[in-house]
């Protein structure tokens, strides 16, 4: 392999046969490329509709209430339903090991907020420290709701990136005072939200405070809860729709509500509108990994096939060769190296032209659904070995039987 | 130099079996230059491509140098082809992608040596040919004289014991074959056992001794009166 004399030999052959050595090049490198593109692509459309996800934990549970539909246990329908802290404590412990985040909700959607001489209005909600998690909030600055904030009610305030912008012009909002309502609060945070800035115009205060400032006694809006990942996806699933009914049935026990009535209680996830959206991703992905196999079964033919006619335009070299000493190892070292050569050459060009086009396409894809197409470097790597590989192994097999071609036989004058 | 003894060969094509070698004895000494001669179908080739170990005989003994000559696998024929013999085709058989002089230093590249001394040993038998100043052509740019010259000096340049030829001048004109004769009948000359298969008379006459081949037997083996190819040209 190391061997100077036949690098000079392989290097001399090649260039004296510069139309076969660029069409093989050309279909190994070609072949690599669009495997390339397609895994870039495919691994764009992963982080484009993963990112649509982003805004919430997809793993959520929410729980919210409305006015019972139906008549039931003599009991008239158009009963409204309110949740209560009590009911958000007996879930969670009646609950507790099957839940991750937990946290019960009081918002008012149209809260009036004033710093100086500015006005806004956002939706305030009262929430537990765990709400963080539940709804993906990225602190930027200062911290998060915490559980002394929620103990204590203290008056702090968690603003979104947009409030912080519209408020506060560049300011820094910590430790600043704003009131909601006339109520004075101080902010301790700033967030922002993979979701973009529709989701970024909230505000949180403890849902104690808000319970206190805003009249709401022991009333609760609604109540989101995550289950825990389980090995597989499948697996969540089933936990978080089994959780999903048992609380359904729990709540609609103790408030007297026909087990039929859909309007009343709603309980509802995330997990199974992210399993359909996840699986539809597995089956881009296996698509484009079977067109992409394809493509390098092509290769690896094309490799096959190039190499078949290499030994048979070849036949009488290779007697003459073994005439004049060639061991049919030679024979094959020379013509297998050659071809490894030559693929590894061509399928590492076609690698850096494809990644390379990725760099430069990539950024400038804007679409909702593609987003930063790349590829792994090292998948790609091992793409191209298995090329080489796959395509020395066909190649192996016309190398071998040209080996074993009798000099007499190859010498023939035609 | 060679030694042969009741050498046997068929060749089988289905169910008929045709026996070209019908048990051949000769013996050549060293310095010998010997044409075997024969119509076709009468084993000369055959013959010839035992003798340079393409082919191998079903019976009968071979001895070579001193070395036994039987149940070679590919790799120890190989071997033995690139220290024992150099071979001269009909049809020149020069790779065509590689010059006169790469060629020429192609067995000795089998034989491992460094690329310098090849190109040095190379050139000196080029030289030996005449032809040192076509040493980067390509075969096609070459005559046909000027292909066999070629082919002689790769067939000199492992210093082989014996040089086997094939029909040196089927492929030629008289004023050429001579040329090539010529050249033969000079390395003879310095004492190099050569063995020519021809069916042209007047190149049979140019060597020392003729065996005469016909359906599988020799039917004589006689010293001749070497012309001179010098003569002719």
């Amino acid at each position: 392999m190391f061997n100077i004399e036949r690098w000079q030999e392989i290097f001399e052959t090649l260039r004296k046969n510069k139309l076969r050595t660029i069409l093989t090049g050309v279909s190994v490198a070609s072949g690599i490329f669009i495997l390339v593109v397609l895994l870039g692509f495919s691994s764009g459309i992963q982080n484009g509709v993963t990112e649509q996800f982003s805004d919430d934990a997809t793993n959520e549970i929410s729980v919210r209430t409305r006015s019972t539909t139906k008549s039931y246990k003599g009991l008239n329908p158009n009963r409204r339903i309110q949740l209560k802290n009590e009911d958000f404590e007996t879930i969670s412990s009646t609950y507790d090991d099957y839940l991750e985040y937990r946290s019960a909700n009081y918002s008012i959607w149209s809260g009036q907020i004033v710093y100086k001489n500015e006005t806004g209005n956002f939706s305030v909600q009262g929430i537990l420290p765990d709400f963080q998690y539940i709804e993906n909030a990225n602190i930027v600055d200062g911290r998060f709701i915490n559980q002394a904030d929620q103990n204590e009610a203290r008056k702090v305030i968690v603003i979104g990136t947009k409030v912080k912008s519209e408020m506060f012009k560049g300011k820094n909002p910590i430790d600043e005072m704003v009131s909601i309502f006339g109520i004075n609060f101080k902010v301790v945070g700033v967030y922002s939200d993979p979701g973009g800035e529709r989701e970024e115009d909230n505000v949180y205060i403890p849902i104690s405070a808000a319970q206190v400032a805003f009249n709401g006694g022991d009333r609760i809006r609604n109540m989101e809860f995550t289950v825990p990942m389980q090995k597989s996806l499948a697996k969540s699933v089933e936990v978080s729709n089994l959780l999903l009914e048992n609380i359904e049935r729990d709540l609609k026990q103790k408030y007297i509500i026909a087990p039929d009535d859909t309007a009343a209680i709603r309980v509802s996830n995330t997990l199974e509108e992210a399993q359909k959206i996840y699986s539809l991703i597995d089956i881009i992905k296996a698509v484009f990994w079977f067109v992409g196999i394809g493509t390098i079964i092509a290769g690896v033919v094309g490799v096959g096939n190039i190499m078949i006619i290499i030994v048979k335009e070849r036949t009488k070299e290779i007697g003459i060769r073994k005439a004049l000493g060639a061991v049919p190892l030679s024979i094959v070292g020379m013509i297998l190296q050659e071809a490894i050569f030559v693929t590894m050459f061509s399928g590492l060009f076609g690698l850096i032209l494809g990644l390379g086009l990725l760099e430069l396409v990539g950024p400038t894809i804007d679409n909702d659904y593609i987003k930063y197409p790349q590829v792994d470097f090292n998948t790609a790597l091992y793409t191209v070995f298995l090329l080489v590989g796959a395509g020395s192994f066909a190649g192996f097999v016309p190398a071998y039987r040209a080996a074993k071609i009798k000099p007499i036989i190859a010498l023939r004058d035609e | 130099m060679i030694q042969i003894k009741d050498l046997h060969k068929s060749y089988h094509m289905g169910s008929n079996s045709l026996h070209v070698l019908k048990g051949i004895n000769f013996n050549v000494k060293e310095g010998e230059l010997v044409s075997i001669m024969g119509s076709s179908g009468s084993g000369k080739s055959t013959l010839l491509n035992i003798l340079g170990m393409l082919d191998e005989a079903d019976s009968g003994s071979y001895i070579l140098d001193g070395v036994p000559i039987k149940n070679l696998n590919e790799k120890i024929a190989a071997r033995y082809r690139n220290k024992f013999l150099g071979f001269i085709f009909q049809s020149f058989n020069l790779i065509n992608y590689k010059t006169a002089l790469d060629n020429v230093a192609m067995p000795l590249y089998y034989q491992g040596l460094k690329r310098k001394e090849r190109i040095e040993k190379a050139e000196y038998y080029l030289e030996k040919v005449g032809l040192a100043d076509w040493s980067h052509h390509l075969p096609s740019e070459l005559s046909g004289g000027q292909k066999q010259r070629v082919a002689v000096a790769r067939a000199l340049a492992s210093d082989p014991k014996v040089l086997l030829a094939d029909e040196p001048t089927g492929a030629l004109d008289s004023v050429t074959s001579h040329e090539v004769m010529d050249l033969i009948q000079g390395i003879n000359d310095e004492g190099k056992t050569i063995l020519i298969v021809t069916h042209e008379n007047d190149i049979a006459q140019m060597t020392k001794r003729i065996v005469q081949l016909k359906d599988g037997v020799i039917i004589d083996d006689s010293p001749v009166k070497q012309i001179r190819a010098k003569e002719h040209v």
